[in-house]
């Protein structure tokens, strides 16, 4: 517990309000070549407003700037469905490697083979862990894959003759599920669950309009859906294909592979599962998997590999296009790469094993003080509510205290199913010590909302700021400096 | 493992407390039908050394652009990036932090994007940009969502055929089903052609897209396409792909664009293979309701004291699911943060020299290849950093000839541009030398002996 100390804050102007005229903090070469200026009535005035700071004032403003984060680094980070592992250092040595951070994406492929093979040895990787034959790297993020997998599921029914316009979505599902599916054209039919997807809620939705259903495996409960293969079966039964959203992957390697099990599509998330960094919101990177029969409507250009030469394939024509320019976030792939050789199959199958004990723990240590609304046996993360907190105390204010005691929150209001949702995902490389701290503080705030609620009312009193007013920002929007 | 701190003493531990015998245990939930019944059948752990050495071996057979004389670009952009850029971001309270949803202790990530809004603002002459995108192509098809989603009913999109081939295909695949037209305006000289838009125009386009500079490298005159545009109630859509030319030329925003978009990666980020970059994405004050992805906003604590949070979220996924603005959740924070430094590190005067001297090097490269016997410069007017060039011989056994003296001598157009089968784009940057610059020019020369 981090709650004694009083650390220094210092304070930190914006860039704009430092900035002093002609002071300057670059280094340019000098021109080797006759200086040349377009022509006058296309040039524009100087930048108004546009710093002017040395190198040292940059310097300085950046690293007080980051005095007032917290990361995974910084402590204990139990946001629930982001699976905020630590990021192994050597990945960010290995993505800096001037062999890959330093080549452009036009050089001919023959030029590139390094990048290449790593792409295809990740492809093959993923496949291994996810059971899907066919994969696409080129996704920016989890919601772009879900954007694409959908895109490709809409393919294959029109490649079929079908014009299927619906997609169930359970009311359990992240936001960005209905919005992915929406932004393919398709209308969404949210279905009602108990904790757990039931195969008659399903079956009283399914029709021959349905193209998909998407589903989140372990659900944002961290329950497994224990009738997965079986919906599968129903929902392939009436033509229609499953989406698996892969955010929480984490629970399932080396224990039960998506792929294997009637799932038809999934994204993962490299920057949850596969430990790089969430960069205060990106970038991450969202491969998709497939099965066999979606494998010509992959994003184009794909990778083929010939003899140990590798190539990217343009000729596809019933690709779903492309999502971004290039090839992916090729310098998250680097990461997520030596992760895996890191690991190995077998560290991969602990570091499940190690999350669900983590996540369990958790749950042992604080049931009974929090409400727990679902007793099914819970994977890699806990659900608690806001339903044992008295004294007017709600999750946010929990949350806010939490910071006082050194800690990121866990993940709050999400999902939407459970009232005042506290979603605590620990992750597989937080020790037995942090986790014991940090039980110890929830149950110290627990006794608090019981005898001081003003304690957290008023939290955080140890952060930079205290409690923000939100509703002000959104009322008055102030977007940008002056 | 060094990424697992378990003992196993604290193992039998836990599960003491959880009330199971075993790790197996906790997996009760997941049916026997479902499990994988083998181990994964991966190679074993490696240790740091061993990874690194094979990683290495992997980066070594890549055409790095420290060691060939690179005159690519195409939408990536070969620039300097200063050690302090690399240096800050490595940080990792900032890269090591997730998005900022609890304000109070991400205060860091916050203010940087406030300012990275600003500048970019400031670049593109807009009143609102926000925290970023993936990229400059998935940017420009999320500008052209913002445009149907406000254009009312109007269905149609022109698209310059000058735009950056990328971008076009992912608007394409952005909207195949979202009930808009795709429409291409045809090309003269290397710029949109004017007369033609002019006619392509009217009520029913929600938005014309045009790039600047082009993807020839050519300065489009936005100024008259603004007028077309606005003529007939559309939104102009400005994409800048090689955002460096807007510290020198005239910002979309004065020139009458509604929405700026692009991408960033010339501000400090390396280039990776082409990824991550980051899109950048701003808009007059009346679409600002309609703008897709985060958004900080200034406001106060408590005791009245300066601070940012992610606002006007009621756009978004989370809260408005399948009626939101666009799916996306994240924005590119670390790329975000690069942008930012680098752009800081610059200000107001070395962003204006840095693109002099990209605007007089690639001049100079223009006119010595100009005089080449058998070599031509295809399009007149400005240009930056890139453009293009008719080769006397065919472009791929000429970029061939030129990697066999470690040159990377540009892009060929033949694919995307069928009507420019001896094409070869060009891109020159500060990182270009002149005795790089002459070093290509003789090596094209050579071909002609």
């Amino acid at each position: 517990m981090n709650t004694d100390g009083r650390g220094l804050v210092l304070d930190e102007k914006l860039l704009f309000e430092q900035s002093q005229p002609d002071r300057i903090g670059y280094s340019i070469s000098e021109l080797d070549v006759p200086s040349a200026t377009p022509q006058d009535n296309l040039l524009r005035d100087e930048i108004e407003g546009f710093p002017e700071l040395s190198e040292v004032d940059v310097v300085r403003h950046y690293t007080r700037l980051s005095s007032w984060n917290y990361g995974v680094d910084s402590g204990f980070y139990p946001l629930g469905s982001c699976t905020m592992k630590y990021n192994p250092k050597v990945n960010e040595a290995a993505a800096r490697l001037p062999g890959f951070a330093g080549i452009h994406p036009q050089t001919p492929e023959a030029l590139n083979q390094g990048a290449l093979e790593l792409m295809y040895q990740l492809q093959q990787a993923l496949g291994e862990v996810s059971g899907f034959p066919c994969l696409t790297l080129q996704p920016a993020a989890g919601a772009q894959g879900e954007f694409t997998g959908m895109l490709m599921i809409r393919a294959w029914h029109e490649a079929n003759g079908q014009k299927r316009h619906k997609v169930i979505i359970p009311d359990t599902a992240h936001g960005t599920n209905p919005a992915s599916a929406a932004l393919c054209g398709f209308e969404v039919v949210t279905v009602a669950t108990d904790g757990m997807l039931s195969k008659e809620a399903v079956a009283a939705v399914l029709d021959d309009e349905v193209a998909a259903l998407m589903v989140t495996n372990p659900n944002t409960l961290g329950l497994f859906e224990k009738d997965i293969r079986e919906i599968c079966e129903l929902v392939h039964a009436h033509g229609g294909l499953v989406y698996c959203d892969g955010a929480n992957l984490n629970a399932l390697m080396g224990i039960s592979r998506p792929g294997d099990i009637g799932i038809d599509v999934m994204h993962f998330n490299l920057h949850k599962t596969f430990s790089t960094p969430h960069g205060g919101g990106g970038p991450g990177a969202g491969p998709v998997g497939v099965v066999e029969k979606l494998e010509p409507f992959l994003p184009c250009p794909v990778i083929v590999e010939n003899q140990g030469q590798y190539a990217f394939d343009y000729e596809r024509p019933q690709s779903i296009g492309r999502v971004q320019s290039f090839y992916g976030h090729f310098g998250i792939l680097v990461r997520a790469y030596s992760y895996i050789l890191a690991m190995g199959g077998e560290g991969l199958k602990r570091a499940t094993q190690l999350a669900v004990l983590n996540a369990n723990y958790i749950r042992a240590r604080l049931e009974g003080v929090y409400d727990l609304p679902n007793p099914q046996r819970s994977l890699h993360e806990v659900v608690f509510s806001e339903a044992a907190l008295g004294n007017g105390c709600h999750t946010l204010d929990v949350a806010k205290r939490l910071i006082d005691y050194g800690y990121h929150p866990p993940t709050i209001y999400f999902p939407l199913v459970v009232r005042g949702a506290l979603m605590i995902e620990p992750t597989e490389t937080e020790s037995k010590q942090v986790i014991d701290e940090f039980c110890e503080a929830m149950l110290a705030i627990a006794r608090e909302a019981e005898q001081e609620p003003e304690k957290l009312h008023n939290a955080p009193t140890r952060a930079r700021v205290r409690r923000l007013d939100e509703a002000a920002a959104a009322r008055k929007p102030k977007l940008r400096w002056m | 493992m060094r990424y697992l701190p378990h003992t196993d003493a604290e193992i039998q531990d836990m599960l003491g407390t959880i009330g199971v015998g075993s790790i197996d245990e906790l997996f009760s939930g997941i049916p026997q039908n479902c499990r994988l019944q083998r181990d994964l059948n991966l190679p074993a752990a490696k240790s740091e050394a061993e990874a690194m050495a094979l990683l290495g071996k992997l980066a070594a057979k890549n055409a790095c652009s420290d060691q060939w004389d690179t005159f690519l670009g195409g939408g990536a952009y070969n620039h300097f990036s200063p050690a302090v850029v690399d240096h800050l971001v490595s940080r990792s309270e900032f890269y090591t932090a997730y998005t900022p949803y609890q304000p109070e202790i991400s205060q860091g990530t916050l203010q940087a994007i406030f300012e990275f809004q600003t500048m970019i603002c400031q670049l593109t002459g807009m009143d609102v940009a926000n925290a970023s995108m993936y990229d400059g192509g998935s940017a420009c098809a999320e500008a052209v969502l913002l445009a149907v989603r406000t254009g009312r009913k109007r269905r149609r999109i022109l698209l310059s055929g000058a735009l950056n081939p990328q971008y076009r295909q992912t608007v394409a695949t952005y909207c195949q089903h979202l009930d808009v037209e795709l429409v291409q305006v045809p090309v003269a000289a290397g710029h949109t052609d004017l007369k033609a838009l002019e006619s392509m125009v009217d009520d029913n386009v929600a938005a014309v897209v045009v790039g600047y500079p082009n993807y020839f490298g050519q300065i489009e005159d936005l100024a008259a396409i603004a007028k077309l545009t606005g003529a007939a109630g559309a939104r102009l859509i400005a994409a800048v792909a090689e955002p460096l030319a807007l510290a020198l030329f005239k910002s979309p925003g004065e020139l009458g664009a509604d929405v700026v978009v692009g991408e960033g990666q010339s501000f400090g980020i390396p280039l990776s293979y082409g990824g991550p970059g980051i899109g950048f994405f701003a808009v007059k004050n009346r679409d600002m309701r309609a703008l897709p992805g985060r958004l900080v906003g200034e406001t106060v604590d408590l005791d009245g004291k300066r601070g940012f949070v992610l606002t006007l979220a009621t756009r978004e996924q989370h809260i408005r699911r399948e009626k939101a603005t666009s799916n996306i959740c994240s924005n590119q924070g670390m790329c975000t943060l690069m942008v930012g430094i680098y752009l800081a590190l610059h200000g107001k005067q070395g962003l204006r020299k840095l693109a002099q001297v990209n605007y007089a090097k690639a001049a100079y490269a223009k006119a010595q290849i100009a005089a080449l016997t058998g070599f031509e410069i295809a399009f007149a007017g400005e240009h930056f950093n890139e453009f293009v060039v008719l080769c006397p011989e065919p472009v791929a056994a000429l970029k061939t000839r030129l990697e066999q003296e470690q040159i990377l001598g540009g892009i060929a157009l033949g694919r995307d541009f069928p009507e420019l089968p001896n094409g070869l784009l060009v891109c020159v940057t500060e990182q270009n030398s002149r005795e790089q610059i002459d070093r290509l020019v003789n090596a094209l020369a050579g071909g002609q002996a």
